[in-house]
Order: structure tokens, then C-alpha cells, then sequence
């Protein structure tokens, strides 16, 4: 798949989903609409953009909820209270990510096994912190996520933001080059005289910081937080990325396309209660979606190969 | 894999076990906890790490299947099948002891039932496993949340006693582990259809040359794996005393801990079933043991999550074979 066939899908499955909520409710296609579709869409986002800098070195995070939910706590006590500590704590928790990666090349772990260990971890480090739900979000970050900006609902602006940051790092970057090659060959990268335990620490690092993020913005909006409070992050992160065309192998992922992803998963929660479906079907339907758009793929994927083979 | 070392049941061939330090752990674990409740309670000690060991184990093994079959193969619909044929067959059963084994069968049904539908979600998308059993879990849980409706169906009396009563000491739930772990084993070491898993794991392309029926092997063990995860299910709503949502969801992590505790290669082809049973009741008792040096939570969590990085980290240098 070329990387414009593989923006196309996600753009082309949001707008779908959005043009059905729009026919069912009207009203929605207005800036009061908007901000409510897409209100929780932010953290979604920048977890999912979290999970798509592990993915794209070939690992997989299984820690991501937990962790945001960690962040969330330190956001909701320490960053509220002593925000010096709090910041530490946060730039702390980014250089374990970045050990984390660093011992997974060095050692040649699972991915998979070690991001698990790491949710017991984190997530027995946010029942110390906040052993009941409780805290509150630090004034600052409560005006930022709850800003009115003119024209745009303030999800869209950030949403917007976050992808072009973040394909900027990733695409446009030569740092972001070779963090792709890692997941593409490593063996390569490491032949042409790269530290690929760095690189790889590198990539982690940055999921740790957009993880920061996510937590943080969480708190934002729900204005206190739990150890529990993300849990689900886990699972709608990877969905996000695969459902914004990233790929598990290879280092193929999509930036602006993870943002989609995640934006097509807080909208389909949406969608259902303009259905008037239960809200018993949320996760259920962000399943179908997700299986959905990767039949489609799978399509488009048939198709272009086909196309290949008549014009060699 | 000729193993010439049965035999000679010496201490070093024993050691070079895969399983042998998950056992070590456990006891280690035991002895920790027991020396700080000053010897009594050893008894009900071992009988609580039988029981809870069992439901990890049983949990662990269909997932031990999964992952020899090599990188990317990971059943992470188990909690939401366990969920959902909990809710199903403790509603179908409606507490009538009549009905306690055509309520195995609903549970047993829906773990089928959920194995077919991650096969050919990974065969017809031509998906990781890993998304395939992901997303389909997302519509198992809701469909779990759907029949549920925040009742709490108790399971038939009789069943429940069953679940938590005991056979000359030993709970029952954990002879039916046992036995589950033992058909696990011959069906692993003894018979064609582990050796095909085996091959599929250490090398798939050769094992499709060769004639394995790869495809038959690969749909064979996640209907396995989601079999089980519904068993499970159903034996720990009735221990418990009701099916609730979220009692999948420490059987996750667990469930993928005991096979890498256990000796288990992560990276597939090559597993042993002992190791299972040791990885579960190391996951038990370290939890009592800390416990019982009075950490909270969080400490224990925290200490657990250590002690499986560890553990990986520590077994890499090793050689899988």
C-alpha cells in the first residue's frame, strides 16, 4: 500500500461515520456538536499517537492505560499542588519509558511481556498516588482544555495540532527516518553505524512524553482522576493506530492517520447514543468498526495488487 | 527434542527443566509467606493457591497453546470470553441445579463459538492474531455487558459447593486443573497434534512443507484457547458466586505471565505444561506473601509487574531449547 492509499482509508472512514451522525442529528453540525462528538477525543488521540511511536519499532505497548492513568494521578495530585514535583515525577516516568526500550534492545525481550510487567507497574504506582478517586486538575490545564477558540471547537484545533506535530517528528524529520528504518530492517540500521538500543530508547521516549500528554489532558477534562480512569486506553490505542493505517510490522505507521484513527473511535461512541443504541454497544461497536475497516482494507489491499500484477 | 535425561532424575538434569524455576519461586514464595504467619495456616495456605492457581492455570494453558505458535500469536479476547460465558450459562442455568450441565455446554458453546470467530477473523482479514482476538473481544464484552444488565445471577447451590468444596484436602477446582493440565500435557508431548504445534512455532514454512496442516493447526488452538477461557468462566462465576463484567480482566495479564514464568519460549515453539501449573501458583502466592509483610496494593502490584520483567529479562540469556 502507498502512504496516500494508506491515509485514504481512515479519512474516508471518518468521514462516513461523521456524515451518519450528521444525517440522524442535524443539529450536531454545529460548533456546540461538534465540541460534544469529539470531547473526550484529545487524550484518545495522543495515547494513540503514543502507541504508534512503540508500533512503529516493531513493539507493541500494553501499558499505555495504565500508564495514562498514572499520569493522570500524578496531573490530578502532584502537578496540582506542587507543580515542581509533579513535572519531575512526569520527566521521570518518560526516562523509565526510554530505559524500558534501551533494556528491551540490549536484552532482545518481548515487548509484549515487558509493557505487561510495566502495567502492574504503573498501575500499582497510581493506587499509592491516589489510593480512591479523588484530586483535581490544575487550573491552567483545565482553561486550556475547556477554551472556546472561535470557529473550531477547541478538540479540533488540538487534534489538528497533535497530527501535524507528530507528522512532523515522525515523516518529516531525519531522526524520524531512522526510528521508521528501525521497524523497517534493524539489523540494517544497526550495519550503517546507528545505536539501535538508543534509537529504540529514542522511540519510547517519545511514546512516554505523548503518553504525558494524554494523561494530563485527561485530567483536563475530567477535572479529577482515578487509577482506573484509562484503562480502556490499552486496546482503543492500537486500534487507533491500525485503524489510521498503521501497520505491526515494518515500521509503516501514519501519524495523521492515528489521529483519525482515534477521532473515527471517540466518535463512534457518539454516534451510537444519536442511535439511541445503548450505550451497552459503545465498546462493541468501536469492535465492528475496527473489523470492519480492516475488511475494507483488505479490499483495497487485493485490488492494488492486482493492479501491480497487470502492469508488470 | 530426544531427551535422554528421564532416567536420571539427578538434581542438575532437573534444574535444566524450563519449568524447574517457576516451582522453585513458588516454594520460595511459600516458605517466605509461611515463615511470617509462624507456621499455621500452611494448610489453607496451599489449599487458596490450588484454587485461584487453578483458574489461572487452566486460563494459562489454552494461551500457552497460542503462543507456540510463534511471534504475533496472542489470545487477548480471553477475559471478554470468560465474561461472556460466564453471564450466558449463569442466566441459562438461572440458578436451577437441573441445569448445571447443559450449563457447562452453553459456556463451553460460547468459548467455542468465540475460538471460531477470532479463527476466521485472523483468516479471512489476514490479520495479526493479536488485532483479530482484540477487536473481537470488544464485541464479546459488550454483548456480556448487553445480557448482563447489572444482575447478579447466583449459580446453582450445588455447583457453587462443588466449586468451593474439597476431595480429601484438595479443593476440587484444582483437580479439575489438574486434570485439565494433564490432557494438556499428553495432548503437548504425546501425540501429533503437539508436535504439529511445536513445528507451526519453531518454523512455519517448514512446517507447511512438511505437511502440517497449518491452518487446521492454527484454528484448532484458538478454539482451544477460547474453550478453556470459557470454562474458566464459568467454574470461577460459580466459585465466586456470580458472573460479574469485569472478572476477566486481571486474566489478561495473567494468563500471559504463567507462560512466561512457566519457561515458556515467548517467541513460540517451544512450551511445557508444568510450568503453567508453577507460573500460576508463583502468581498466587508472591501475592500472599506480600500480603502478609502487610504491603497494600500498590506495592504489590508493583512488585509483580518487577518481578515478570525480571524474569524475562533474566530467562533471555537463556537458550529456549
Amino acid at each position: 500500500m502507498s502512504s496516500r492509499f494508506r491515509i485514504l482509508l481512515p479519512v474516508l472512514s471518518l468521514a462516513v461515520l461523521l456524515a451518519a451522525v450528521f444525517y440522524m442529528q442535524p443539529r450536531a453540525m454545529s460548533y456546540f456538536g461538534l465540541n460534544l462528538l469529539f470531547n473526550l477525543a484529545v487524550p484518545i488521540a495522543l495515547a494513540t499517537v503514543a502507541q504508534m511511536m512503540i508500533i512503529m519499532v516493531n513493539d507493541i505497548d500494553l501499558s499505555t492505560g495504565t500508564f495514562v492513568s498514572f499520569v493522570a494521578c500524578v496531573t490530578a495530585t502532584f502537578l496540582n499542588d506542587a507543580p515542581l514535583v509533579g513535572l519531575l515525577i512526569l520527566a521521570g516516568a518518560i526516562a523509565v519509558y526510554a530505559a524500558l526500550g534501551a533494556l528491551i534492545e540490549a536484552r532482545q525481550l518481548p515487548a509484549i511481556v515487558v509493557t505487561l510487567g510495566m502495567s502492574f507497574v504503573w498501575g500499582g504506582l497510581a493506587v499509592l498516588i491516589l489510593p480512591s478517586p479523588g484530586g483535581s486538575a490544575p487550573g491552567w490545564i483545565r482553561a486550556l482544555m475547556t477554551a472556546k477558540p472561535p470557529l473550531v471547537p477547541m478538540a479540533i484545533v488540538a487534534s489538528v495540532l497533535l497530527a501535524a506535530v507528530a507528522h512532523f517528528v515522525v515523516m518529516r524529520t531525519s531522526t524520524g527516518a531512522i526510528l521508521r528504518a528501525v521497524g523497517g530492517n534493524a539489523r540494517a540500521v544497526s550495519r550503517s553505524g546507528w545505536s539501535v538500543i538508543r534509537l529504540r530508547a529514542g522511540a519510547y521516549a517519545l511514546a512516554g512524553f505523548f503518553g504525558v500528554l494524554s494523561g494530563i489532558t485527561l485530567v483536563g477534562l475530567t477535572t479529577s482522576a482515578d487509577a482506573n480512569i484509562a484503562l480502556r486506553y490499552t486496546l482503543l490505542s492500537i486500534a487507533g493506530v491500525i485503524l489510521g493505517g498503521g501497520e505491526f510490522t515494518g515500521g509503516r505507521v501514519s501519524p495523521v492517520g492515528a489521529v483519525i484513527g482515534a477521532l473515527t473511535l471517540a466518535l463512534a461512541g457518539s454516534f451510537l447514543s444519536f442511535m439511541r443504541l445503548s450505550p451497552d454497544w459503545q465498546i462493541g461497536a468501536q469492535g465492528a468498526i475496527l473489523i470492519l475497516v480492516l475488511a475494507v482494507r483488505l479490499v483495497f489491499a487485493r485490488n492494488g495488487r492486482r493492479k501491480e500484477a497487470q502492469h508488470g | 527434542m530426544a531427551d535422554t535425561s528421564v532416567n536420571r532424575p539427578s538434581f542438575i538434569a532437573l534444574s535444566r527443566r524450563p519449568w524447574f524455576w517457576a516451582w522453585v519461586a513458588s516454594a520460595a514464595a511459600y516458605g517466605a509467606t509461611l515463615l511470617l504467619i509462624d507456621g499455621g495456616g500452611g494448610i489453607d495456605l496451599i489449599q487458596a493457591a490450588l484454587t485461584f492457581a487453578a483458574f489461572s492455570a487452566i486460563v494459562g494453558i489454552g494461551q500457552m497453546f497460542v503462543i507456540t505458535l510463534g511471534p504475533g500469536n496472542v489470545d487477548l479476547s480471553i477475559p471478554a470470553t470468560m465474561t461472556l460465558a460466564a453471564t450466558l450459562s449463569l442466566k441459562f442455568m438461572g440458578g436451577s441445579a437441573g441445569l448445571i450441565l447443559p450449563g457447562l455446554v452453553v459456556a463451553v458453546g460460547v468459548g467455542f463459538s468465540a475460538g471460531v470467530a477470532n479463527y476466521l477473523l485472523i483468516r479471512m482479514l489476514r490479520i495479526p492474531p493479536i488485532i483479530a482476538t482484540l477487536s473481537a473481544s470488544f464485541l464479546y464484552q459488550s454483548l456480556a455487558i448487553w445480557s448482563n444488565r447489572g444482575l447478579r445471577i447466583k449459580p446453582p447451590q450445588a455447583l457453587s459447593d462443588f466449586t468451593t468444596g474439597t476431595l480429601l484436602g484438595v479443593p476440587n477446582v484444582a483437580l479439575v486443573g489438574l486434570a485439565v493440565a494433564l490432557a494438556a500435557w499428553v495432548l503437548l508431548e504425546r501425540s501429533t497434534f503437539g508436535r504439529w504445534i511445536s513445528a507451526f512455532g519453531q518454523n512455519e514454512r517448514a512446517a507447511r512443507l512438511s505437511g502440517v496442516p497449518v491452518e487446521m493447526v492454527r484454528a484448532l488452538t484458538f478454539i482451544g484457547s477460547a474453550v478453556l477461557a470459557g470454562f474458566t468462566g464459568y467454574l470461577l462465576a460459580s466459585f465466586s458466586g456470580g458472573a460479574a463484567l469485569n472478572m476477566g480482566t486481571e486474566y489478561l495479564l495473567i494468563s500471559i505471565a504463567v507462560v512466561v514464568i512457566g519457561g515458556c519460549s515467548i517467541a513460540g515453539g517451544y512450551s511445557n505444561v508444568p510450568g503453567i501449573w508453577g507460573g500460576a501458583l508463583f502468581m498466587f502466592l508472591i501475592v500472599s506473601m506480600l500480603n502478609s509483610y502487610g504491603l497494600g496494593a500498590g506495592f504489590r502490584l508493583m512488585i509483580t509487574g518487577a518481578i515478570i520483567i525480571g524474569i524475562v529479562a533474566a530467562a533471555s540469556g537463556r537458550d529456549p531449547q
